[in-house]
């Protein structure tokens, strides 16, 4: 499965984590660098051009949050955040500051592993315009014509559900948070009414998941947003 | 002490009373000095201006008296018609108080407030009508006259002649929450009145004429203004308690109380105390010491430090200033501290060559206040003193002598009158010597009195001369009319001192009480109250007393500073039954000690024994006043263990908060080391060459161990944060399927294999949850239901919403809950059964609780008739959102389709 090989930034001020996911990355072919603090990440992310960068948000030197705001200026790589898992503001804040996914301190490596392969691949496939074809199950959700079908047979969404699917289905594997779910859809002026969200996913689900109490593809990231899987 | 920090009884009172007002309609007064300036028009301008506003106002009773411009206010206003009683030939009308709760506006206009309702309506009063309608939370708006003011009827009809029938009770006007003061230039009313502008009835129009003079017009509009400034003052002063602005209103009119040596020092003191006090200003106590060596004996010296502790005590800042000119020295003080009043004694008797004090301020200066404080026939109380004892005051023989003297005297004095005085005169000489005798020595004194006198006069004036006996039938009528009137002049004479002087004491037995009170209210020790206490029955009775508190087990202890020996008997018989007990009551009255429980408001709080060595029986009013000083003291202790218990609280809530924040930080460096060692144990996996089965199984093994500790963490981590209280909800409203689902997601690993059922009725509204937190409490009953079932036994979710709440039961076919314990698993570090080998150390469900508890919902455990565990989670309906945000358009993309 290794197929890309990439750059990887670790920003990360335990010793102890710091190795063990260059480790894990190293034994996936693919080559790391490490950051100890904030000002130093920023450095080696000016310098090294990584193809993703690992970073936790607990830094001794600053807010990993303001890291990604300073790095989105300039660059676009897939940023994958380590967090304790009581910082639900802090994630939502990463994430809506430009992180695509995060992972909760401890971690396994094999969680890790498939989080970066899926933010490698997405990025990938970002980078070769393509298909305006996504499809899952026996889904086919065609962007050009605005159209959803099931086996050929077209599925019925109402506006608002059609443009929440197109929102998190063109961004596979990448958390979505509910503000930006609700900036994209309901305009800046609603960010506040997550419900708006949740009611309507709801119902998006009915219609696209097999069981939506139990849903595959558009999963809930409790109390931050959603994850499309494919 | 902080006075200005209002306790909390008193913000609870006005929570409460704020709450009571708020429900209630608000009543607004329109308030002048006389009929004709005006009060009915500008109450119907108001009334107009909120009806351009569209506001629901009704005219209940409005009495234009047909003037025009009165009449035309009222167009367009709708009216409750008056309800008519059939009264002997005609019909009286009356406003219609049901027909106005019924229609219930937002305003009613209600004119004349004293006005009384005809005979047969529901109030006597309109004022009464007009509490059932704020009450009914219906605002009023009404008019006042000020001769209608209960309080003020009096004087008004001393100054205009006029007794007005119909009256307000002060009361509802200071409650009135606005008043608005209607004024007219007297000149321009009695112009109107002239013009015919000022309606009056028939009867009324003789009284009017004087009525309606220039004086009394004057006279009632000050009084109408002043007592609108006094309202004004009382609202001033609840804002002030209101806002706690005590300290920043400005010093004014502090006071300065001058202490002389050798005079009443102690009067002038408390004098000036009370003053303080009613101006609610404070006030500082001097001495001003001549620098001469021979100024003042030790002794005076003593007295004056006296005077200036007690003025200490009585909240005064005390001061000696070493002076040689005494009124200077007090000028400048009074400058140097911005204290505008003197207060000092003035001396009972003026020595032309003495220049008073007062008058030798004033020569200096003439901006300071200066207030002299009698003097004259004021003993003063020394409070090391002991009273005189309150048995039976023994027979005062020297009293009897004086009263033998006097009227020995008085037949000395008159012998030589006796060619020039005709001897009914000389009867009226011994009459004044009965009463003068009955003026200073008392009753028996002046009995006797009457009876020497009635004696000396027959010997030595009626003739024959010398001898009992007496020519002249006559003059036995003279004896004992003689006798009569002095015994009765006698008697009347003696029981007025009495009177007076019962008065007095009680006067200062009052004194001597409120000065106690204001003692305890300022103790902040039970030491301290029990001393005030004893000083007080030392100080009025000359009592030793002792004081028995309860400890919490009930049993008495003595507590230090006990001055009699206690009977412990009496003492808990006391306490047990809460009565007074011991001498001088029907119980135990063979004991040296009367004991009197000190019953507070919520319980006893100990009891107060007295010493009455030689007192059988207590008068009634020192046993009034023991039991008073008793109940004060109660409560004080009552007040001082609160405030104990508040202490010992917030220490404990402290220390709470402390272990919390220690636990907090205790589990989270545990968690560091152990996110690695998780990442370790996978990176070994991946290591090339593979390890063996043997090494990987080791590896899982040490994985597995770091995940549940890592579990355990979490949840100590939780428990502290939701019993610090740190835990902030952030609640929004969402369907309950997601945070299923999501739980579901996050428990898949423990859950595969297992058939799942998940039932939610498809009508469930949204909830206000946590999402994040909800979902903990659905993971921890299904890991509680995957650890205690046999693997792969199928689980049931269900959600049903009923019109309170909505109720979500998670099943399983295990062995069901322990029976008799289903609450207790929600109980810190509690386990189904204790010697498990299931993992956990019992945080889970109790987390579930505390979460479930922070949203107002509950959740409950149960084994169900067909075997297996449930439980039921309950959630709050709360009112979600109607809005769902499909018909919101996004302005930054335009909708397609």
């Amino acid at each position: 499965m290794s197929e890309i090989r990439a750059k990887i930034l670790i920003v990360e001020d335990e010793a102890d984590i710091r190795r063990f996911v260059r480790m894990a990355l190293e034994s996936e072919g693919h080559e790391a660098f490490e950051a100890d603090c904030l000002k130093r990440g920023l450095i080696e992310a000016g310098t090294r051009r990584p193809d993703l960068i690992v970073l936790d948000l607990g830094l001794p030197d600053g807010d990993g949050v303001d890291f990604i705001r300073d790095l989105r200026g300039w660059s676009n790589s897939p940023v994958v955040v380590l967090s304790a898992r009581s910082g639900e503001n802090d994630k939502i804040a990463a994430l809506d500051a430009g992180a695509d996914d995060y992972l909760v301190k401890p971690f396994g490596a094999g969680e890790l592993m498939a989080r970066v392969r899926a933010q490698l691949r997405r990025r990938a496939q970002q980078a070769t315009p393509g298909e305006p074809m996504i499809r899952f199950d026996d889904i086919c959700l065609d962007l050009s014509r605005r159209v959803v079908e099931r086996n050929g047979e077209p599925l019925h969404l109402t506006p608002i559900e059609y443009r929440l699917l197109a929102c998190v289905a063109t961004q596979p594997n990448r958390v979505i948070t509910h503000r930006q779910l609700l900036k994209l859809v309901w305009g800046p002026g609603h960010i506040e009414d997550t419900h708006y969200v949740r009611v309507h996913m709801a119902n998006l689900r009915k219609k696209i998941e097999r069981d939506a109490s139990m849903p595959k593809h558009i999963v809930t990231e409790s109390g931050i947003g959603y994850r499309f899987v494919l | 002490m902080d006075i200005e920090r209002p306790n909390p009884d008193q913000l609870l009172s006005q929570v409460t009373a704020e709450e009571a007002k708020a429900k209630r309609g608000k009543l607004k007064i329109f308030f002048g000095a006389s009929a004709g300036v005006g009060k009915t028009y500008a109450m119907l301008s108001e009334a107009r201006q909120q009806l351009l506003q569209d506001v629901d106002i009704v005219i209940g009773v409005v009495e234009t008296h047909g003037r025009i411009e009165t009449e035309v206010m009222t167009d367009g206003m709708e009216r409750i018609p008056l309800h008519e009683t059939p009264y002997r030939d005609h019909a009286l009308k009356e406003f219609d108080l049901d027909a106005a709760l019924a229609r219930k506006p937002a305003i009613i206009l209600m004119d004349e407030l004293a006005h009384s309702n005809v005979v047969g309506s529901r109030h006597p009063k309109r004022w009464q009508d007009v509490q059932e309608l704020l009450d009914a939370g219906i605002d009023v708006y009404t008019t006042v006259n000020v001769q209608h003011l209960e309080s003020l009827n009096d004087i008004i009809n001393g100054i205009t002649g006029i007794k007005v029938w119909e009256t307000v009770p002060d009361r509802v006007f200071d409650e009135a929450d606005e008043v608005v003061v209607v004024d007219f230039p007297p000149d321009e009313l009695i112009e109107r009145l002239r013009q015919g502008k000022v309606y009056l009835p028939e009867q009324a129009k003789l009284a009017a004429k004087n009525f309606f003079r220039k004086g009394n017009l004057l006279a009632l509009r000050e009084l109408s203004l002043r007592r609108t400034a006094d309202r004004v003052d009382g609202e001033m002063q609840a804002y002030r308690r209101r806002t706690l602005m005590a300290r920043v209103w400005p010093t004014r009119e502090s006071l300065l109380a001058c202490v002389a040596a050798g005079e009443h020092g102690e009067k002038i003191v408390r004098t000036c105390a009370r003053l303080a006090a009613q101006l609610d200003v404070p006030w500082h106590a001097v001495h001003v010491e001549p620098s001469s060596p021979s100024g003042e004996s030790e002794r005076a010296r003593q007295e004056i430090l006296r005077v200036l502790k007690l003025a200490q005590d009585l909240g005064a800042t005390t001061a000696v200033l070493p002076a040689p000119a005494v009124a200077s020295a007090l000028v400048r003080y009074a400058r140097e501290h911005n204290l505008s009043r003197l207060v000092m004694g003035r001396p009972s008797r003026r020595r032309p060559w003495r220049r008073p004090l007062g008058d030798a301020i004033e020569a200096e200066v003439d901006d300071l206040d200066i207030l002299r404080v009698s003097l004259a026939k004021s003993t003063p109380q020394k409070a090391s003193e002991p009273v005189r004892p309150l048995a039976r005051t023994p027979i005062r023989w020297n009293d009897y002598l004086a009263a033998l003297a006097a009227c020995g005297t008085t037949a000395l004095l008159a012998t030589p009158l006796l060619g020039v005085l005709e001897l009914s005169n000389i009867v009226m000489l011994f009459l004044l010597a009965v009463v003068g005798v009955a003026l200073r020595f008392g009753r028996g004194p002046a009995v006797a009195a009457a009876f020497v006198g009635v004696g000396l006069f027959d010997l030595f004036f009626v003739p024959p001369r010398f001898s009992f006996a007496v020519s002249d039938f006559q003059y036995l009528v003279t004896f004992a009319v003689m006798l009569v009137v002095a015994l009765v002049v006698g008697q009347l004479t003696a029981g007025l001192k009495v009177q007076v002087e019962a008065v007095t004491e009680r006067e200062r037995r009052v004194t001597g009480l409120y000065e106690m009170s204001r003692d305890l209210s300022a103790a902040l020790m039970a030491e301290q109250v029990a001393e005030i206490g004893s000083r007080f029955l030392a100080t009025e009775f000359g009592f030793k007393s002792a004081i028995l508190l309860a400890d919490e087990k009930d049993r008495l202890r003595v507590m230090p500073g006990a001055a009699c020996d206690v009977d412990m008997g009496v003492a808990q018989w006391s306490f047990d039954r809460g009565e007074a007990a011991g001498r001088s009551t029907d119980t135990l009255p063979a004991s040296k000690c009367l004991v009197v429980p000190l019953k507070a408001t919520m319980r006893l709080r100990g009891v107060l024994a007295i010493e009455l060595e030689g007192i059988d029986l207590l008068r009634p009013e020192q046993r009034r006043l023991i039991d008073t000083c008793a109940l004060l003291m109660a409560i004080s202790f009552e007040r001082i263990h609160y405030i104990e218990v508040a202490q010992r609280t917030i220490v404990q809530m402290e220390s709470e908060r402390l272990r919390n924040s220690l636990l907090s930080a205790i589990s989270h460096d545990l968690r560091t080391p152990l996110a690695s060692l998780v990442g370790v144990a996978d990176t070994l996996q991946m290591t090339k060459p593979a390890p063996t089965s043997q090494q990987l199984e080791l590896i899982q093994t040490m994985r597995n161990s770091a995940m549940r500790m890592n579990a355990l963490v979490g949840n100590l981590l939780d428990m502290a944060r939701l019993e610090s209280g740190a835990v902030h909800l952030n609640q929004q409203w969402q369907p309950l399927e997601e945070v299923v689902g999501s739980a579901l997601a996050s428990g898949a690993a423990m859950l595969e294999g297992r058939p799942l059922k998940v039932d939610l009725a498809p009508d469930l509204p949204l909830l206000h949850l946590d999402a994040v937190l909800i979902e903990r409490v659905l993971f921890n009953v299904l890991e509680n239901a995957c650890k205690f079932t046999p693997a792969l036994s199928p689980i049931e979710i269900e959600g049903r919403a009923d019109s309170q709440q909505v109720i979500v039961t998670i099943s399983d076919h295990g062995p069901g809950l322990p029976p008799g314990r289903e609450e207790a698993i929600f109980e810190k570090f509690e386990r189904g059964s204790k010697e498990s080998a299931t993992p956990g150390v019992g945080l889970g469900l109790a987390i579930c609780r505390a979460i479930m508890q922070a949203h107002g919902g509950t959740i409950h455990g149960a084994t169900r008739a067909t075997g297996g565990a449930q439980f039921i989670l309950a959630f709050p309906r709360g009112e979600p959102p109607s809005d769902d945000g499909t018909a919101v358009e996004n302005p930054e993309e335009p909708g397609h389709e």
